[in-house]
């Protein structure tokens, strides 16, 4: 049988180094995530509302991101800002802090799409039924946005679990990071290596992501 | 002699500068079925809307029962729940069931036991024959069966007056009958209704009074054989025109002889 190079898997603590690799590009991603979608939900909101310059503000900040390639703010962030303003960040903190800033544009304009594609009628139909404003939204609106906005959210946590593999450019010893720690560490007794322990990276973000597009999969049918 | 249920006295209506509904108005007593008729965009549903409070007017004043709604004191949720409307695309709640859908608003608003809203909902659903699809989502439903869903669900806030938009316009032909009946067995039972409509044989057959709206405003109203068979007013000539054909007359070269 060919060598896929899965026996350095095996040795010494390599496959927990990888899982406490893994951990560190979920962690990063789980409280990005968290922070995206309290301020996405309360940004999302305001965007709705009538406030021209709110609403120029904000658009400016989800285009920014969405031109900026995450790689160039995660530099500004951790280098920039330790040269310019002297200040000590950790890379984990700096990716924390880009993460954040990313998901919380994206989820905003997925609260707002979904808030918007609220047909007035709705507000009007609860509204003739004797609902006061707060009924018609705890009971009526909120509900009906949260299906629309799953969906794409589930969406966007996964690519943001994915690209957490951008965090160890500037340093943070994540899975890839330490799985190529792994293939330099053992180039000569296993040459190999390489494949195998990408494949497993492979596996191990796939199976971080699969559930959630699983679920995804699963609510958008139930909903639809 | 029946008592005035809904009173509307000289209402103006406009949407930024353009007068909707000018000086109207009009009234309707108790157990009455009154059948607004009009050309689009003469304002039918904007006058509807201005009684439950969907629109503000400008000037003038509406009663329900005596007292004034259409004040900033008033309550507006109380209104509602006495005017029970009903639209023209159903706009039931796309994530909530049948059943959910009508249960809704009593035990929110109302505070219904549960058990009591859905035991009502029931029979009420019976009543239009939809009782088997009580667990079924909107978008499972034909659009006959969303719309003697949406009646039901304004049923079992206990309305004193029914509001009907033009509820069978986005329906297909062979689904129109269903909820007329619906609407016919309302008006038997006794209930007050206003209801804006382009079925003008369901209008002849249901209403106690057709109210013809042109511009804004009531350019003629009477029983229906008088505005039907002896309609006074050009503009309801017109307008009555439009829903009947003249036989064509064929040419004598084709007469017998088709191509
Ligand atoms: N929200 C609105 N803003 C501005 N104009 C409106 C609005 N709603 C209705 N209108 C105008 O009011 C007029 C009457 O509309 P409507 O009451 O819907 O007529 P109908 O129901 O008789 O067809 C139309 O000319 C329409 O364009
Ligand atoms: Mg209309």
């Amino acid at each position: 049988m060919r060598n896929l190079g899965l026996d350095v898997l095996l040795k010494g603590t390599n496959m927990l180094r990888l899982l406490e690799g893994l951990w560190v590009s979920l962690r990063i991603s789980l409280i990005a995530v968290a922070v995206s979608i309290v301020l996405g939900l309360i940004i999302g909101s305001i965007m709705t509302g009538k406030n021209v310059i709110i609403r120029a503000v904000t658009r400016l900040y989800l285009e920014i991101v969405r031109i900026m390639p995450q790689m160039v703010l995660l530099f500004i962030v951790f280098f920039g800002t330790t040269r310019v303003f002297g200040i000590n960040l950790d890379a984990t903190a700096a990716s924390i802090i880009v993460f954040s800033f990313w998901g919380t544009a994206e989820m905003s304009d997925i609260v707002r799409g979904a808030l918007i594609s609220i047909p007035k009628h709705r507000y009007e139909s609860a509204a003739a039924l004797g609902l006061s404003k707060v009924q018609t939204y705890v009971h009526v609106i909120i509900p009906e946005t949260l299906r629309r906005l799953i969906p794409l959210s589930i969406n966007l946590v996964t690519r943001m679990i994915k690209t957490t593999s951008l965090v160890m450019m500037i340093g943070v010893v994540e899975v890839l990071k330490v799985g190529q720690q792994i293939i330099e560490a053992n180039r000569k007794s296993s040459p190999n290596a390489a494949f195998g322990v990408y494949l497993v990276v492979f596996v191990l973000y796939y199976i971080a992501c699969r559930p959630i597009s699983f679920l995804a999969g699963r609510l958008e049918r139930k909903w639809s | 002699m029946a008592k005035e249920l809904l009173k509307i006295e000289h209402i103006t209506k406009s949407f930024d500068e353009t007068v909707i509904l000018r000086d109207l108005s009009l009234t309707v007593k108790e157990g009455e079925v009154l059948v607004i008729v009009g050309p689009s965009g003469c304002g039918k549903s904007t006058f509807l809307r201005c009684i439950n409070g969907l629109e503000t007017i400008q000037e003038g004043s509406i009663y329900l029962d005596g007292e004034k709604i259409n004040d900033r004191s008033a309550n507006l949720e109380k209104v509602r729940q006495k005017i029970g409307m009903v639209f023209q695309n159903y706009e039931l709640f796309p994530h909530k069931t049948v059943l959910q859908n009508i249960t809704m608003a009593p035990m929110l608003v109302q505070k219904k036991p549960k058990a009591e809203a859905e035991k009502e909902a029931l029979s009420l659903l019976e009543r239009v024959g939809l009782s088997d699809r009580k667990n079924f989502y909107p978008r499972q439903l034909s659009g006959g069966q969303k719309q003697r869903v949406a009646i039901v669900r304004a049923l079992a806030m206990h309305p004193e007056i029914l509001l009907f938009d033009e509820v069978t316009a986005a329906l297909d032909p062979e689904m129109v009958r269903e909820v007329l009946d619906v609407m016919l067995d309302l008006a038997k039972e006794g209930r007050t209704m206003i209801v804006v409509t382009h079925e003008m044989s369901f209008a002849r057959a249901v209403a106690d009074r057709i109210v013809f709206m042109d511009g804004g405003n009531i350019v003629e109203e009477g029983t229906p054989s008088e505005f039907f068979d002896n309609p006074q007013t050009d503009r309801a000539k017109k307008f009555l025109s439009t829903f009947s054909f003249d036989r064509i007359e064929k040419k004598d070269e084709y007469a017998g002889n088709p191509i």
